[in-house]
């Protein structure tokens, strides 16, 4: 039953499994508790723009869309804060054009674009070992900023103002934090696509949050149930030929389900 | 001697709007003061003003002769309102240890872990040090929030509208509380509501665009009435007298 496991295939994409989680349980826990969910998932779809920069200019997708999304992560907190644009119209305008600039690019791209599927909705078995390497360097500068900027993110996720008032630059923080959801976006496009990523980074940690009270246990939980629940994802997406990325994302959602009817009871 | 605070010739406007208008105000060491007026009238403008978090148009704030940015140290604030997931992994301790912040890189130590137990013994909130934010009674939050406002032990202490979200029969301990702490501190404190003025504050100062009054709490009602185009009486709380005296009723065009 697990003779898969000898594949290369797999076991990369295992270790992009691993490394997902890390993000989307770290970031993610942020997300949840600040409530930021559509900024993510804004910032997300706008990172398609920086995929098709990659097509168009035959570099890898995964490295291009860095610059972009973390460009749109500054776009959406510096628009917001000029205050003459209100946050949810700042998303929209993002999440829109940052697709449609992804469409173009694409289209004026010679030739074909085979695996910009995979880009869309995820291929967790096809992630080459290059990127693996792309979403460990992500993983690290992720846990590495919330280590040093841990007491400050949890204050102005808390209360922005207070942090203010005590003396934190809140605003600067506030976009540092969304530039590490626009780098988490990154870690996670291989595996589930930039249209599903969202759930990647709020259900794990929505579904911790039920458990703990505590922010480093939050994390720690996210990270797991993030881990596991992506595993056996791959597993029955696998088992059952089902696309990988829909899997692992139905998988989330039915947790959820479970976690609120446990906690309901 | 010098001034706790001093708001000179103020002015602000968001889109040709004009918010406040040449605003002046002065305190000194230990006044208790009631910014009152309004909802709309720029209270809650001028207190973020006051605290730096907006910055006017035109006048300056000192606060010990500095731009209140430069002397975060000495003032605490509590929020008219904090808005938070009611999940929020954060619990008393924590919240009241935010207000011990000095700066990025820079841990908390033990003597900021021992100035929270201290606050929280001053709010007696102590024993829910551990508790989770949300799983607390609306007066009990607000205590933990004055805690928060007062763990560096500022010497300034602004409150927005601190009664809003409290129960009317834990407000008479709450202002207790505050003369308690205005023994310690300078106290401003924002309200829309005319009746929930304390009797222990020394002056009143009523906003409504323009200030229309600064001075002591026993001449206050003109300023007042003025302001509200309708007569006001300010009654004191848990005490058996007014602070001051009832008006006839006037008409105003």
């Amino acid at each position: 039953m697990l003779g898969f496991l000898q594949y290369q295939f797999m076991q990369n994409a295992i270790i992009a499994a691993i490394l997902v989680s890390v993000a989307c349980g770290i970031v993610g826990s942020y997300i949840v508790i600040k409530r930021i969910v559509f900024i993510s998932a804004g910032i997300s779809h706008a990172s398609f723009g920086g995929i098709g920069l990659g097509y168009l200019l035959g570099v890898n997708p995964v490295l291009s869309a860095i610059p972009f999304s973390v460009l749109s992560a500054v776009g959406i907190g510096a628009m917001n804060e000029e205050g003459n644009v209100s946050e949810d119209t700042a998303i929209g305008i993002l999440w829109s054009v940052g697709m449609a600039l992804g469409i173009i690019f694409v289209g004026l791209s010679k030739g074909y674009a085979p695996d910009l599927f995979s880009y869309l909705f995820g291929s967790i078995l096809t992630v080459p070992q290059y990127d693996l390497l792309i979403m460990l360097a992500l993983d690290l500068v992720i846990v590495a900023t919330v280590f040093i900027f841990r007491r400050e993110f949890l204050a102005i996720s808390f209360d922005e103002e207070f942090a203010h008032v005590v003396g934190m630059p809140a605003k600067s923080l506030y976009i540092l934090l969304l530039c590490l959801v626009a780098l988490s976006v990154v870690v996670l496009i291989k595996v589930v696509g930039v249209i599903l990523v969202i759930a990647l980074l709020t259900i794990p940690a929505a579904i911790g949050k039920q458990f703990t009270h505590n922010l480093t246990r939050l994390m720690i939980l996210s990270v797991i149930l993030g881990a596991v629940l992506t595993l056996i994802g791959l597993w029955l997406s696998y088992v059952f030929n089902l696309a990988s990325g829909a899997t692992i994302v139905l998988m989330l959602g039915v947790a959820f389900v479970i976690a609120a009817l446990l906690k309901g009871e | 001697m010098s001034k706790v605070l001093e708001v000179k010739n103020v002015s602000y406007s968001i889109k040709g709007t004009s918010i406040l208008e040449d605003v002046n105000l002065s305190l000194e060491k230990g006044d208790y003061v009631a910014v009152m007026g309004p909802n709309g009238g720029g209270k809650s403008t001028l207190l973020k003003i006051m605290l730096g978090l907006t910055t006017p148009d035109s006048g300056e704030v000192r606060i010990f002769g500095k731009k209140p940015e430069k002397v975060r140290n000495l003032t605490g604030y509590l929020p008219q309102r904090v808005i938070f997931d009611p999940d929020f992994p954060i619990n008393v301790f924590e919240t009241v240890l935010t207000g011990r912040y000095r700066g990025l890189f820079k841990g908390y130590n033990k003597e900021d872990k021992k100035a929270v137990i201290k606050a929280l013994k001053d709010v007696e909130m102590l024993e829910y040090k551990d508790r989770q934010i949300s799983r607390l009674s609306g007066g009990q939050m607000q205590r933990v929030f004055i805690a928060r406002a007062i763990v560096r032990n500022p010497k300034i202490l602004f409150l927005d509208e601190p009664m809003a979200s409290v129960d009317p029969e834990m407000q008479k301990s709450f202002y207790e509380l505050l003369s308690l702490l205005n023994k310690r501190m300078t106290i401003v404190l924002v309200s829309h509501d005319v009746g929930a003025v304390s009797n222990q504050v020394n002056k009143i100062a009523c906003l409504n665009r323009k200030l229309f009054y600064h001075g002591p709490a026993e001449h206050a009602s003109k300023g007042l009435e003025e302001m509200y185009k309708c007569p006001i009486e300010l009654i004191s709380h848990g005490m058996p007298h007014r602070v001051l005296q009832e008006h006839d009723h006037k008409e105003e065009p």
